[in-house]
């Protein structure tokens, strides 16, 4: 059957590889991002790959202003409403510290811009009784590390209104998806030292439409990372502050 | 980030350079960089695609399918999506790249700037042939370009490793196809007059003959001529591919290997020949199922040597082959095939004519017999392929390409400080006007 997504940070690798495997299946799409040329030559190149509608519209985590166009649209889909989060933004933690007026676009980009839309929609959800949200989080919001926790907290915070929202969505049909991505070959993680164990975009969405497809709650992405964070969460305080991992 | 400082290489990996690659995902993230030689998957195999002495910028992000008309069958797409996802995506629908190389890994872009040709050239011409419209980044600005609007920039841009601007998307007129697979007849011929022979008789879309490159005496030249008409099955699912996982000891292609490995391949086709059914992508793309089997050849890499000879020069490459025999240096999996006249370019590789295409592992012994060989192709008035020359040097390379001065003077005007010049391009002083 199809279905309606709209895809909030619609520009990055992994959405875009997203936005593929759901054109690939046949969905509508509605691809929204700040870069309007570049979501309207995605929106093409879905069309093409066999999504039955798709078309780009802005989204702005930092400006609510663009957002009624896009629940305009929403309101007019057919079927169920899908939404997948693949916003976000991560300055260097040096930049952030010289700079602490940083903090705020982070936890509007990575939490409260998401969680904005998402709190709007979720009422959709619930009218139609049915559909599924799918929220990238980060394997960075498990545990403050020394070398990235504001983005990490900013990450930590949206885990936990996607836990809320599932507790509360469930109750009407609807599912939310909680994806943390560890490292992804993408232009966030390109350059940057001390990376390892990068997944490609593709594998990533591959394992977020999977994870659609059997309702899962929490998934890790590669799946190792379940275990390797599973280990970092049990190291204990006093052990891990004094690390620098 | 924007840069990743690396160490990369082409497919042969016996030339690797360390330097800052960036990889846009999107237009206005290209815009934004300075001039620098693009790159794609990095599947030409010297050092076409490497940069020494500065950056270089990867395409494979800018992939998307930009048009499709229905009617006319062209296709729009970005430079760095790869002919196997083309194919892979268009093929269902009944459309078919006009000329496929042997790798559905290369781009778009890379296919364009390498002009590459296919197992039907003597039917369909050159990659470029199709190429009705280029985009084309230079000094930050993009501007389209057609045959029409731009007749000297298309032919010093089509085969003009990427010289004249980074190409950043391109239309291409697709054909349209009634199935999903090829119908291959496969025959084996002992010989080397009898694999000519073949070769020239054939009257199928796509041909091309594989060559046991260490056989000897009266079997010099054995081996199996494909012949390839598409069919009208649906296809089948694919099977998943493999990859060679790590860099293998050198001695994985040694002497005894290989000729096993071309004993088994040359009986596997019964003596009387046989027909079979493929899907497209494993008729097109055969090593493909492999990843990365260019690791097979260890750390040194390897190279290819791949030359064309006028059609009255068959003997002189009859020769080269017995030499090639002789050495017991080859490769599995030498390829000959006839080429048509079609060229899309001014450094264009195809001339009318018979192409050879043999591996050789990177050790000096090889380079030694390549260097000869390449003496040999000049002396028959023939033409190397750079999209796999890693050892030529520039007066040999300069010889075989009459429109060089053309090309280099078009090259120079698109981008007069170099700033696009690769390893390549440097070694062949291709630049110098």
């Amino acid at each position: 059957m199809q279905h309606t997504w709209v895809i909030l940070g619609a520009t990055s690798a992994m959405a875009r590889a997203f936005a593929r495997a759901l054109s690939e299946q046949g969905h509508a799409l509605i691809l929204a991002g700040r870069d309007m040329d570049d979501l309207k030559t995605l929106a093409a190149d879905c069309t093409l790959r066999g999504a039955s509608d798709a078309r780009a519209l802005r989204f702005d985590a930092r400006e609510a202003k663009h957002d009624a166009p896009i629940f305009d649209a929403l309101e007019q889909a057919e079927g169920t409403l899908n939404a997948a989060v693949f916003i976000g933004s991560m300055p260097e933690q040096a930049r952030i510290d010289d700079n602490p007026l940083l903090l705020q676009g982070v936890m509007q980009d990575n939490f409260t811009g998401p969680a904005r839309f998402l709190h709007a929609f979720a009422p959709m959800i619930e009218a139609r009784g049915g559909g599924t949200i799918v929220g990238v989080g980060s394997v960075a919001g498990d545990r403050g590390r020394v070398g990235n926790y504001a983005y990490g907290a900013s990450k930590s915070a949206f885990h936990t209104y996607l836990a809320g929202l599932r507790n509360r969505l469930g109750r009407a049909g609807g599912h939310v998806i909680t994806v943390k991505p560890g490292f992804v070959d993408s232009a966030m993680t390109w350059g940057i030292k001390g990376m390892f164990l990068v997944a490609a975009p593709a594998t990533v969405a591959r394992d977020i439409l999977r994870a659609v497809n059997k309702r899962r709650n929490v998934i890790y992405t590669p799946g190792f990372w379940r275990l390797i964070m599973l280990i970092i969460r049990t190291i204990p305080e006093p052990i891990f502050k004094k690390l620098s991992i | 980030m924007i840069w990743n400082h690396l160490t990369y290489s082409g497919w042969g990996r016996a030339l690797a350079v360390t330097g800052d690659i960036a990889r846009p995902e999107r237009i206005s993230a290209l815009r934004a960089l300075p001039a620098a030689p693009a790159i794609g998957n990095r599947r030409s195999y010297g050092d076409a695609c490497i940069n020494g002495a500065g950056p270089v910028i990867d395409m494979t992000r800018l992939d998307r399918l930009l048009s499709f008309d229905e009617d006319t069958g062209v296709l729009e797409a970005e430079a760095g999506v790869t002919l196997g996802e083309i194919t892979r995506l268009m093929a269902p629908r009944g459309w078919l790249l006009p000329v496929l190389p042997g790798t559905g890994f290369a781009t778009l872009g890379g296919a364009i700037a390498m002009d590459v040709h296919g197992k039907n050239h003597h039917n369909a011409g050159s990659f470029g042939q199709h190429v009705s419209a280029i985009r084309l980044m230079q000094k930050g600005k993009a501007r389209q370009i057609t045959a029409k609007s731009a007749p000297t920039q298309m032919r010093a841009t089509i085969g003009g490793l990427g010289q004249t601007g980074v190409i950043v998307s391109a239309r291409v007129q697709m054909i349209p196809v009634s199935g999903e697979t090829m119908q291959v007849r496969e025959s084996r011929v002992t010989g080397w007059d009898e694999h000519i022979a073949l070769l020239d008789a054939s009257e199928a879309t796509y041909t091309v003959g594989w060559l046991d490159a260490g056989a000897r005496g009266a079997a010099l030249g054995r081996g199996i001529v494909e012949e390839g008409e598409i069919g009208p099955d649906p296809a089948r699912p694919p099977r998943s591919p493999h990859t060679v996982p790590l860099t293998a000891p050198h001695w994985a292609l040694s002497k005894p290997i290989v000729r096993a490995f071309n004993a088994l391949y040359y009986r596997r086709v019964p003596a009387a020949g046989r027909t079979v059914t493929k899907r497209l992508e494993d008729y097109f793309f055969p090593l493909d199922k492999i990843h990365d089997w260019n690791r097979l050849y260890g750390k040194r890499g390897f190279h290819q040597f791949q030359c064309v000879v006028p059609p009255d020069k068959a003997p002189a490459l009859h020769a080269m082959l017995s030499r090639i025999a002789e050495s017991g240096l080859a490769s599995p999996l030498a390829v000959l095939k006839r080429l048509g006249p079609g060229r899309g370019g001014m450094m264009s590789f195809p001339m009318e004519g018979y192409t050879l295409a043999v591996d050789f592992p990177n050790r000096a012994r090889a380079r030694d017999l390549i260097a000869s060989l390449e003496g040999d192709v000049s002396e028959a008035g023939g033409r190397l392929y750079l999209a796999k020359d890693a050892l030529a040097a520039p007066d040999t390379i300069r010889a075989m390409y009459p429109e060089h001065a053309d090309w280099a003077a078009a090259a120079a005007k698109a981008d007069p400080d170099g700033a696009l010049e690769t390893d390549m391009t440097r070694r062949l002083a291709l630049r110098r006007t």
